[in-house]
């Protein structure tokens, strides 16, 4: 409908009306928040121009409504709202949705519907590159779904820049730790070991396993390793070599991997501090590469690591 | 089999326990165990960590808790992952990198729990995994092998358990062949310098095989006991007679580890009748479905009526749990899918235990502890008339007034 969006959520179908959704924000009074919008067009496989149309005129009515609520709304004056750029993969509703959300008071801007399968995201490269040129260089870029560190890289080069991102939980629930090197300067020794290192899981990786994880069937990656397999039954290394978190501090791959196959709780416990950590040292190299105009190395090294 | 001790190698036998105070009316003890990883506070509960984890909470915060003792489970993990490779990994210590001391159990336990996978013979316990079917014989040999090479810091004998809701000559096979297989345990036994191999006292709810029990057992070179084959479906009125027919009998210069013993009123009777240390997964499980421990009682932290309270589960508690988070915070965790709430309430519910031994440690130490009872039953019955009528005769047994 014209005025609502429907939100599927733990008690079931909620009808989230402009004014619900305000509501929400006011007794949730947070630093930011992603706009109402009509992100139907992005879920589709193939977008008709007339669905793509409708999300973006839909989107922009939304966001007017609510800044006029935040306007009305003493307790959301200190809260930012992030602009939703629709369009599916139209590029002229694309590129209209950009434009048109840049000029409101916005704080930022989210991509919506550049997450889903890696064969679709080609062409929306080109589709994002289009919509970042048309955004003000003074407001942040958010993507969310995307969180492959290959694909991070390529939204970075275009213009993003917060990934809002499921990624370590995922890897996390199928019972995997992040080990991809991020490190494209490290000292000579090192190199050796790693590349020894990814060499070896690259090798064993060359069968892409489908592991069933919570509701969403996602495929383990080449950028972590399976703690349920028997190999590291007697492995008394920690995750990574290096890693500081609490997981590598304490504990080595035998112990989680006995954790996963007596399905006791802090195999996820210490797994999920690991995995974030991995993926925060990730994105702090990369704001490192990209203040020492390093990008390209840490780019080509990551893509030594996809198979 | 090995000859009774005579009373002049008992006397050599190394104390592990120093008794720093004594309630001048009950058999109540504070005491301080000595083991090869530091020293550990009397009354103490240990709590259950099975499978070489203590169910969601990381070494660090089952540190931080104070928690300086607890169990893993010789019957586990001689199956998963293994004696050998937790050797590899540096014992049982090193393998869960937990800095504190250990107790583990021997796998009798288990021939009651897994009762339909067991049988016993003088032999030992043959049982079939349930993991791949395979056949296992546990004997007191196997069982004293097996924690050797796991490194817990207190090894308890395997014993022949059998329900405290059993009757019959069985119940007396059991006991003198819980004799017999400590004789075994202690010839078996590789390490008694660095792992303390404590008896276990049978009987049943049998008085006189039970006094036979502790007759034989003391005579036997250990450096602690513990009370066995309670804490099962038995009344509370025969449980508390047969604790104190143990504690009446016991050394009082080694300590008495009642097996089992988790809920608070529990607790606080048997500290009373002479016992120092205890075991229990209650604390731990009942977490799991949503249950936080308080002096009252329970919270079950499920239900509406905590929707929209912001207060925390006990605000006299100092875990992290009360520190940060409010009741109906973890209400509404509890009725999402996430589960964090349960780790919330492990850490709480665990710090509840540490804290009441503690509380009652002090109160021993500061010889108050006949008061500390009476208002830990006021708190939580409403009124210390109103604790149930086996604690209150128990208490009275060893001179404790609840009126």
């Amino acid at each position: 409908s014209l005025r609502s969006v429907s939100v599927w959520g733990v008690g079931g179908r909620v009808e989230m009306t402009v004014s619900k959704f305000m509501a929400i924000q006011q007794a949730l009074q947070p630093d930011w928040f992603q706009c109402l919008s009509d992100g139907e067009a992005s879920c589709e496989e193939a977008t008709s121009m007339k669905r793509a149309r409708k999300s973006v005129d839909r989107s922009l009515l939304f966001l007017d409504n609510c800044l006029r609520l935040q306007e009305e709304s003493e307790v959301l004056q200190k809260s930012v709202i992030i602009g939703v750029i629709e369009g599916g993969d139209v590029m002229e509703e694309r590129l209209r949705s950009a434009r048109e959300t840049a000029k409101r008071p916005v704080g930022g801007f989210l991509l919506d519907g550049f997450q889903g399968n890696p064969a679709t995201l080609d062409t929306r490269l080109r589709l994002l590159s289009s919509v970042t040129a048309e955004l003000p260089e003074d407001k942040p870029r958010l993507v969310s779904g995307v969180s492959r560190p290959d694909e991070v890289l390529e939204c970075i080069e275009r213009g993003v820049d917060l990934f809002e991102s499921f990624f370590p939980y995922q890897v996390t629930e199928r019972g995997c730790a992040l080990t991809f090197s991020f490190d494209y300067q490290p000292n000579p020794e090192e190199t050796l070991l790693q590349q020894n290192g990814t060499q070896e899981e690259i090798k064993y990786v060359d069968q892409i396993k489908k592991i069933k994880t919570t509701g969403c069937n996602q495929e383990m990656t080449s950028f972590e390793i399976n703690l349920k397999e028997k190999k590291y039954q007697e492995d008394f290394n920690p995750l990574v070599r290096g890693c500081s978190c609490y997981c590598c501090k304490n504990h080595t791959r035998a112990y989680i991997h006995h954790l996963l196959v007596t399905n006791e709780l802090l195999a996820g416990v210490l797994l999920m501090m690991h995995n974030f950590e991995h993926y925060f040292g990730f994105f702090h190299s990369i704001r490192e590469a990209l203040k020492s105009d390093r990008l390209a190395q840490l780019k080509e090294l990551i893509h030594r690591q996809v198979p | 089999m090995a000859a009774a001790a005579s009373p002049a190698s008992l006397d050599s036998a190394p104390r592990i326990m120093r008794l720093v105070a004594e309630c001048s009316r009950s058999r109540a003890r504070a005491g301080e165990l000595r083991l090869p990883h530091g020293l550990v506070a009397t009354p103490v509960f240990m709590p259950v960590g099975t499978q070489a984890t203590m169910k969601g909470i990381t070494a660090e915060q089952l540190d931080a808790l104070g928690c300086r003792i607890c169990l893993g489970n010789t019957y586990h993990l001689g199956l998963r992952p293994g004696p050998e490779l937790i050797q590899k990994a540096h014992g049982l210590h090193g393998f869960m990198n937990w800095p504190h001391n250990l107790l583990t159990d021997s796998g009798g336990f288990q021939m009651v729990s897994l009762v339909s996978l067991s049988e016993v013979t003088e032999e030992g316990v043959r049982f079939r995994s349930p993991y791949d079917g395979d056949e296992t014989l546990l004997s007191p040999e196997k069982s004293v092998q097996i924690q050797n090479a796991l490194g817990s810091d207190i090894i308890m004998q395997l014993d022949d358990v059998v329900s405290s809701t059993v009757t019959g000559p069985r119940v007396e096979e059991a006991m003198y062949r819980s004799i017999r297989w400590l004789d075994r345990c202690i010839a078996a036994h590789r390490r008694p310098d660095k792992q303390n191999l404590f008896a276990i006292i049978q009987g049943g709810l049998d008085a006189d095989l039970r006094a036979t029990c502790l007759e034989e057992m003391t005579k036997r070179d250990v450096p602690g006991f513990a009370i066995g084959g309670l804490s099962g479906g038995e009344s509370k009125a025969q449980f508390w007679k047969m604790v104190a027919l143990s504690t009446s009998r016991l050394p009082k210069d080694k300590p008495r580890y009642l097996m089992g013993v988790g809920y608070a009123t529990d607790l606080v009777v048997c500290v009373a009748l002479g016992c120092d240390m205890f075991d229990c997964v209650f604390p731990t499980r009942t977490a799991r479905f949503g249950s936080a421990l308080v002096p009252t009682g329970n919270l079950q932290l499920k239900k509406k009526l905590f929707e929209k309270d912001f207060g925390p589960i006990d605000p006299e508690c100092t875990c992290p749990t009360c520190q940060k988070h409010s009741r109906a915070f973890l209400h509404a965790l509890l009725h999402s899918d996430n589960t964090a709430a349960l780790h919330h309430l492990t850490v709480h519910n665990i710090a509840y235990q540490l804290q009441l031994m503690s509380a009652m440690r002090a109160s021993i130490v500061e010889k108050r502890f006949p008061e500390f009872v009476r208002n830990f039953m006021g708190t939580m019955y409403g009124d210390p008339t109103l604790c149930p009528t086996w604690a209150t005769e128990a208490l009275a047994s060893v001179g404790i007034t609840l009126d």
